[in-house]
């Protein structure tokens, strides 16, 4: 018995937790409520549910619990007291959903995606935000994924949801022409916690560590609510190609294995069959993006596992094309990298050196193709120096050996 | 705003730096200095010798008590430092996770005292 409730709880806890948090916040406009409303009922579930037994319908008794105990602090709440017909009224609705089918209540998930990587939310707090309310993860292993303090993190959080609340940040999926850059702050936000795409550069910091899986579980989640944007099966394939390749990237002694020398037999199969199937789809769409660029390198990459080689002249060519719409600094130096391989060294230090220095500074990929492009110029005092800046602004272990070996 | 970067060893990370694995730490201590400084936020920094070499100096009242061996009796002890002048806790957390490193060492970041009068 005890049991048997532990693991519908659990069940409930995985599989519904989001679902019935978008739904509530939806409708009270209020986050932090919602969560500690919802909170609260799981905690009436953990006590009653052993006891009593495990309800017919436990997502329906959960937002059942959830939405009384929003309604009553929201009366005691006096400040927010002319909310209350207007929050009685919308939880109305969450009570004649309930009452059929456990599960015919709707996902409102993707508004609360919208809601998190809002324009009016500071950029920093969207990622960490949709890591909260939409996986449940907490603020602690946000912090330690994005090097900051847990405190801090845990403070940014709850003023984000203030600001959601005082500021009436609307629970809807913008329409039209609004909807393309709305959901490009989605898919940046979603794609941060995934990391920079380490590949495709000699020298690439993986940052956000840890967080791969939750990114491949936002874009996937992402992939069926929003199934007719093109971006999105893009984003999805981008992070997948780059996944099948993790078991590769260290060698036995945990040694960082660039990705010309990388054990072929090691990239995941299915993750790049999976990968090839959601880039086709977001082709077919034919609305080129960001996103279908950058996986679109990645599958040419992918190939090698069958054909033995890297087309680079198709690399160079699709980098153009991403540089020309989004010409961050990461797509420039990666223009750099595979220019350099589809002709020559020289190309490549021409299209480095036209990025402004002070963009660069602190942009350790950068320094470690510079260096490599130097050695093979026949540059040594100043692939020296370009490796040695590249050694000190690395971050990962293992990479910082690797290119330490290489200054000898 | 000034931080100050602790680095603690242990009994473990402390007997690496013998042998080819220390050899390979020292040498990534240079390339860093150099991009703190590059980045115009290096102020000091010294890396310490084993904490066998300290001696204490403690007063009870007036009276002086001078002890071999470190202040703290425990397993973690300070095996070297360095400050940074950066904006804010966020940025110095990120150049604290490109410290040079070995397995088991922590840092940890503080911020300095603001000296009164001044920003």
């Amino acid at each position: 018995m005890k049991d048997t409730a532990r693991r519908a709880i659990e069940r409930a806890a995985r599989d519904s937790r989001s679902r019935l948090l978008a739904f509530l916040a939806a409708r009270s406009h209020d986050l932090a409520a919602a969560e500690d409303a919802l909170s609260d009922a799981f905690r009436a579930a953990l006590e009653t549910w052993p006891r009593d037994g495990v309800p017919d319908k436990p997502e329906a008794w959960l937002l059942t619990a959830a939405r009384r105990r929003l309604i009553d602090a929201a009366r005691h709440a006096k400040v927010h007291a002319e909310a209350t017909p207007e929050l009685l009224a919308a939880l109305d609705d969450a009570q004649s959903v309930t009452r059929d089918d456990a599960h015919a209540f709707p996902d409102e998930r993707l508004k609360l995606l919208f809601v998190c990587a809002h324009p009016a939310i500071d950029a920093a707090a969207r990622t960490p935000l949709m890591l909260q309310t939409v996986l449940g993860l907490d603020a602690a292993r946000i912090a330690s994924a994005f090097l900051v303090k847990p405190s801090a993190m845990g403070q940014r959080l709850s003023r984000v949801k203030t600001k959601i609340r005082d500021a009436g940040i609307a629970f809807e999926i913008p329409r039209g022409d609004e909807l393309p850059e709305r959901l490009d702050a989605v898919l940046e936000a979603i794609y941060a916690a995934y990391g920079s795409g380490w590949d495709d550069v000699a020298g690439a910091d993986p940052r956000r560590k840890g967080l791969a899986t939750e990114a491949l579980e936002l874009g996937a989640l992402l992939v069926r609510l929003l199934p007719d944007e093109p971006e999105v099966p893009g984003l999805s394939a981008l992070m997948l190609y780059c996944e099948s390749r993790r078991g590769a990237r260290r060698g036995p002694d945990d040694e960082y294995v660039p990705l010309s020398e990388q054990d072929l037999t090691q990239w995941s199969q299915p993750m790049i069959e999976q990968a090839d199937r959601l880039l086709r789809k977001a082709e077919h769409m034919g609305r080129l993006g960001r996103f279908q660029l950058e996986a679109a390198i990645q599958s040419v990459h992918a190939q090698r596992a069958r054909t033995g080689n890297t087309d680079w002249e198709s690399i160079a060519l699709l980098y153009e094309g991403l540089v020309r719409i989004a010409p961050t600094i990461g797509a420039r130096v990666g223009r750099a990298a595979a220019v350099a391989r589809a002709r020559d060294a020289q190309s490549g230090w021409a299209l480095l050196q036209q990025i402004p220095e002070q963009a660069v500074a602190g942009y350790q990929p950068y320094w470690a193709l510079a260096a490599h492009l130097l050695d093979r110029m026949g540059r040594g005092d100043e692939a020296h120096a370009a490796r040695e800046r590249a050694i000190g602004l690395c971050e990962d272990a293992a990479m910082r050996t690797y290119l330490v070996r290489q200054q000898d | 705003m000034k931080y100050s970067i602790l680095i603690f060893d242990t009994p473990e990370t402390a007997s690496r730096f013998h042998g080819p694995e220390g050899a390979q730490y020292m040498s990534q201590w240079q390339p860093f200095i150099k991009a703190l400084t590059d980045a115009g936020i290096y102020v000091a920094g010294a890396g310490l010798q084993p904490p066998d070499t300290a001696t204490t100096l403690r007063f009870n009242g007036d009276k002086r008590l001078v002890q071999d061996g470190p202040y703290a009796d425990t397993k973690e002890q300070l095996g070297g430092f360095y400050m940074i002048d950066v904006p804010d806790l966020d940025t110095a957390l990120e150049w604290a996770a490109r410290t040079p490193r070995l397995p088991g060492q922590a840092f940890e970041v503080r911020p300095n005292l603001i000296p009164s009068g001044k920003q």
